[in-house]
């Protein structure tokens, strides 16, 4: 599979007037395996929101894909989970690009599959409000895994999971990058960012360091990050800086 | 026996055929659109809305007397104002849907209940508010079987949608899906469905038509699919049981059968299988595994 390069030029994504992401530019290469790390927010889900389409831009922009080639892995807390689905429809909405609001399902059996190949055999006919969080996590990668998209961007995906079940998604989400997929995750866990992703782009707001990961993670760079007020400064000025 | 208190009402009147013929159709479709108003955590807008339609039928009635048509219109415009303007009033506003919404129904309804009393009477009064099967016209009825088919037509295209769209928002937006226009033609068919139903069982009455059967079949089912089958079965058996009963024991229509149906709210929610009291309570034994 080969991955549209994904290019964020200038990028200013507001909560009223207050900026979640600020003037950010960075590209993310066909194939890349990107960690996006910052303190609480840094905007690191705005801007996952932001390249989904989810949220509209104040400035800059996001170029370099059409729609269909970006997958969203949501939090959680961002879907109701008391809904009465199954999981076999929740994961078939993956499949809404081919098969739209009427028509058919092509090829039902993938569904199937995909519950398998996420660790779901024989939850289909489950309900999603029976499910754990961690099983719960399965089925929106099972939905991700339907959406075949090239661009995959993953906000929190191994939060409050068991070891067993972090493990057995991260060998999902390191098969998508040998398909040749890029991914661009929102991660905490400092450790498993060292050792499972090449590239990190550190958010603090503004965009303090992307690159390789042991740079972007460097003791002086995450100390910059961490100078970043979570507070709104309610008394700044107007932001003078071109919006390209 | 049974024929008499079953049949015999219907073959004999005319009126109570016409008001079974209605309330038929509209528990076609007024059910399935409560199931999705349940499911979005909007159960008490209906009956919101169903206040909202009043100063309309009121001004209506002002204007035309008991006429169907200027009725219908009016409540239909009055309802539309009101789903709609209480969306855009909390965008503009930046406040909650909720709040916009309270406020605009409760200026409706006293402004449709002062309309009435200072034109009509207290047996027009009643009509309008609780419904009567005598009212069902050949208008009516024609406004009832074209509710029902608008409605059946809209969940057949919008099914899908609307389910992604309560489920997961976000996904919804980004594969495409215009979460906002079929949430407006949702709440527009409500409008409509109330309005139908106002002659047979009465505008305040009507949202009972279209709750009841819904929040009952949530303890019978788990998929929507399971639910909108079980509110339209109940609604079609309070249709029955409540125009019966309205016919011998000579009450208003739209009560009893809002009354039917809540009986059966209630048997559900004793021992409905799903979050039912009885499976709460006495659940049988655990599993093996």
């Amino acid at each position: 599979m080969t991955a549209p390069e994904l290019r964020i030029e200038n990028l200013t994504v507001t909560h009223g007037r207050h900026p979640a992401v600020h003037h950010l530019s960075f590209a993310l290469k066909p194939g890349a395996l990107m960690a996006v790390v910052g303190p609480n927010g840094a905007g690191k889900s705005s801007l996952l929101r932001a390249i989904a389409g989810l949220h509209q831009p104040s400035g800059g922009r996001v170029t370099g894909f059409s729609t269909g080639q970006v997958a969203l892995l949501p939090q959680q807390a961002m879907l109701d989970r008391s809904f009465p689905l199954t999981c076999r429809d929740a994961v078939l909405f993956g499949l809404w690009g081919e098969s739209g609001a009427f028509g058919a399902t092509p090829h039902p059996e993938r569904i199937e599959a995909a519950l398998d190949a996420v660790g779901l055999h024989g939850f289909a006919r489950r309900p999603v409000g029976s499910l754990s969080a961690g099983q719960f996590q399965r089925v929106l990668f099972a939905r991700l895994l339907l959406q075949d998209a090239p661009v995959i961007l993953l906000d929190e995906p191994f939060n409050a999971l068991d070891a067993r079940t972090a493990a057995d998604l991260l060998a999902v989400m390191r098969r998508w990058h040998g398909e040749g997929r890029s991914i661009l995750a929102v991660l905490h866990d400092i450790e498993l960012v060292r050792r499972e992703f090449p590239e990190t782009l550190l958010l603090a707001r503004e965009g303090i360091a992307c690159g390789p990961t042991e740079i972007s993670l460097s003791a002086e760079n995450r100390l910059r990050a961490r100078m970043m007020s979570e507070a709104w400064a309610e008394g700044a000025e107007a932001c003078g800086r071109e919006a390209a | 026996m049974f024929y008499a208190a079953l049949i015999a009402p219907f073959a004999e009147f005319g009126f109570l055929r016409r008001a079974l013929v209605g309330c038929i159709a509209i528990s076609l479709s007024a059910p399935p659109l409560g199931v999705f108003l349940m499911l979005r955590r909007m159960s008490l807008t209906g009956d919101v809305l169903a206040h909202g339609i009043l100063p309309g039928v009121a001004l209506g009635f002002v204007l035309a007397g008991l006429w169907m048509p200027a009725l219908a219109l009016g409540g239909l415009l009055a309802g539309l104002v009101v789903a709609l303007g209480s969306g855009a009033l909390a965008r503009a506003t930046g406040g909650r849907e909720d709040a916009a919404l309270a406020g605009l129904y409760l200026t409706a309804l006293a402004a449709g209940v002062t309309l009435i009393s200072w034109r009509g009477s207290a047996v027009e009064l009643t009509q309008l508010l609780f419904g009567s099967v005598l009212g069902v016209d050949d208008p009516a009825l024609l406004l009832m079987g074209g509710a029902a088919s608008a409605t059946l037509a809209f969940l057949a295209l919008a099914w899908r949608p609307l389910i992604l769209e309560c489920f997961d928002p976000s996904f919804a937006q980004a594969v495409g899906v215009r979460g906002s226009v079929w949430h407006l033609g949702l709440l527009a068919l409500v409008v409509v469905n109330l309005v139908a139903a106002l002659q047979a069982v009465g505008s305040l009455m009507a949202v009972g038509l279209m709750m009841l059967p819904a929040i009952a079949a949530r303890h019978l089912s788990r998929n929507v699919g399971g639910m909108v089958l079980w509110a339209v079965g109940i609604a079609l058996g309070a249709t029955l049981v409540g125009l019966l009963a309205s016919y011998h024991l000579d009450l208003p229509s739209g009560p009893a059968i809002v009354l039917a149906a809540a009986g059966a709210w209630v048997l559900a929610l004793a021992l409905g299988p799903v979050d039912g009291l009885r499976a709460r309570f006495r659940p049988g034994r655990h599993l093996k595994g």
